[in-house]
């Protein structure tokens, strides 16, 4: 007896564990659909050529959507619940210093490996090399990517331990982007031109899909488990700051390579 | 079968990505934190997850859309592509015969920003956290409305080859004007909104479309003219996201006024 309904329960809980799923799927498809269009459209009548090796194009979609559902769930499972927790527990145990740490190495720690940085770095050895800002060998090409990678984690790093600071402290926001805005325009004023694109482009490229929503979760934890701070309010804006920082941060390195 | 060799080999790259995360998160939670995480089984089973979607995900973009795109982003720059649709010579094209360029960076730049998880991530948290306050639908429409016209300008700066800085300064004072009027809720989501939408889906096309401009357009350089969208692709929804909020807090103060007709 007792077997049978425990039995029904788990198959209860199985049945709405699979229509949550295809809920999620039907989100992916819904998300993707707008891409799958525009290369159709502008591949069928724009360019006027046909759709080539459709089958293998059949297999992407479905691996893409696919993807982005097992993505979605995986969120709400693990990477939230666990940022949210660890900022509760930082929380709870009041030490500033070791919370600024843990911003700083987590900033650092996911940016320096990032592969779209890593690429970015390599680009920007080229541009620096070919305007003449370095000698023109290997070597110093990858001196100057290695550099460049550091200086834009230790960016981030420095980005996401203030952004902590700031949730802490509760000070407003929009002056510290002010402030970074102006710390921007000014660098450019004295920064070599030719790293002014690869910094302006490095702000955008640092914050990779994994360490965007633990640190969304990080934030959001430390400002609802801290009295008199708003989660909406004050839990976002890290992401903001690690995007502005490394603009800073790559002109100084051009600033100090000339 | 070449899919599950990609799949393999994304796999492997994803895990060597999340191993540096994993190392801070594991070593801050043994050594400092010192207490059990609550589920600690579910949770690994969600990385474990995540881990797998983004592989999938990103082996299936690999194989379907970025070649195609990528392709696409070529040949719509090609000056035979131009000479067909454009009238005249080559040395005559007007930074308006590039019209199909501009469509199609205003399109991907939409649809690209749509598909990217790390705005789902961050829009599904703003919703939950404002309980339904900020929609992540209007959100991440708004976002990809400001990556489309940030990337459709950034093709015509590129075109043109007018001067980076001067977009990004102007953008700058906009976006500090539109803070001190936004209302407050939403201005620290704004900001981050310009951060977390180039990643995975966006770059390798966007990054594609700046090399074909900048290759093919006479006059300029890939090495210097090539940078730029993707700072485009993250100053402009900052302003959308902050003029969408603006725009709900007018309709819903006209929406009380009405509910309540003045004397």
């Amino acid at each position: 007896m007792r077997d049978a309904a425990h039995s029904v329960v788990v198959f209860g809980a199985m049945r709405s564990q699979v229509r949550a799923f295809f809920v999620t799927v039907r989100g992916s498809v819904r998300d993707l659909a707008p891409i799958f269009t525009v290369i159709a459209v502008f591949q069928l009548f724009v360019l006027q050529q046909p759709i080539p090796n459709v089958a293998e194009l059949l297999v992407g979609a479905v691996l893409v959507i696919l993807g982005l559902t097992f993505f979605v769930i995986g969120l709400e499972t693990g990477l939230f619940p666990l940022g949210e927790s660890m900022a509760h527990d930082f929380a709870r145990k009041g030490s500033l210093f070791w919370l600024l740490l843990f911003g700083f190495a987590l900033g650092f720690g996911t940016t320096v490996a990032e592969p779209a940085l890593i690429a970015v770095a390599g680009e920007a050895a080229r541009v620096a090399a070919e305007a003449g800002l370095i000698e023109a060998t290997d070597v110093e090409r990858e001196r100057f990517a290695n550099g460049l990678r550091l200086t834009v984690a230790l960016a981030v790093g420095l980005a996401i331990m203030i952004g902590a600071l700031r949730i802490v402290m509760g000070w407003p926001l929009h002056y510290l982007i002010i402030g970074g805005y102006a710390g921007v325009i000014v660098m450019t004023r004295f920064a070599p031109p030719e790293i002014i694109g690869v910094a302006y482009d490095a702000g955008g490229v640092t914050t990779s899909t994994i360490t965007v929503p633990l640190v969304a979760a990080l934030g959001v934890g430390l400002a609802s488990s801290i009295k008199g701070r708003n989660p909406v309010v004050d839990g976002f804006g890290l992401i903001a700051f690690a995007s502005l920082t490394p603009m800073i941060f790559v002109m100084g390195y051009g600033l100090l390579l000339e | 079968m070449t899919w599950l060799y990609g799949f393999i080999a994304a796999f492997l790259e994803t895990v060597r990505d999340v191993l540096p995360i994993a190392a801070v998160l594991v070593g801050f939670q043994v050594l400092v934190l010192r207490r059990r995480i609550p589920h600690p089984g579910r949770i690994l089973g969600g990385f474990v997850f995540v881990v797998i979607g983004l592989s999938l995900f990103l082996e299936g973009l690999e194989q379907a859309l970025f070649p195609l795109g990528q392709l696409m982003a070529l040949q719509l720059t090609d000056p035979d592509f131009l000479l067909r649709t454009a009238s005249g010579a080559l040395d005559a094209v007007r930074w308006q015969d590039y019209y199909w360029v501009y469509t199609f960076a205003f399109c991907i730049g939409f649809a690209t920003t749509i598909a990217e998880p790390a705005l789902i991530a961050v829009a599904m948290k703003a919703e939950d956290v404002s309980a339904g306050a900020i929609g992540a639908v209007g959100l991440r429409i708004a976002v990809a409305l400001g990556v489309a016209v940030g990337i459709a300008l950034g093709s015509w700066r590129i075109v043109t080859g007018l001067p980076l800085e001067y977009f990004i300064m102007v953008g700058y004072v906009i976006v500090i004007i539109q803070t001190i009027f936004a209302p407050r809720i939403i201005t620290a989501l704004a900001y981050d909104s310009g951060g977390v939408t180039t990643s995975t889906v966006t770059v390798p096309l966007v990054a594609a479309l700046g090399l074909g401009l900048a290759s093919n357009v006479p006059g300029r350089s890939p090495l210097i003219d090539g940078f730029g969208l993707i700072a485009f692709a993250s100053l402009f929804p900052i302003m959308s996201v902050l003029a969408y909020a603006q725009m709900v807090e007018w309709r819903n103060r006209r929406m009380r006024r009405e509910e309540k007709p003045g004397p």
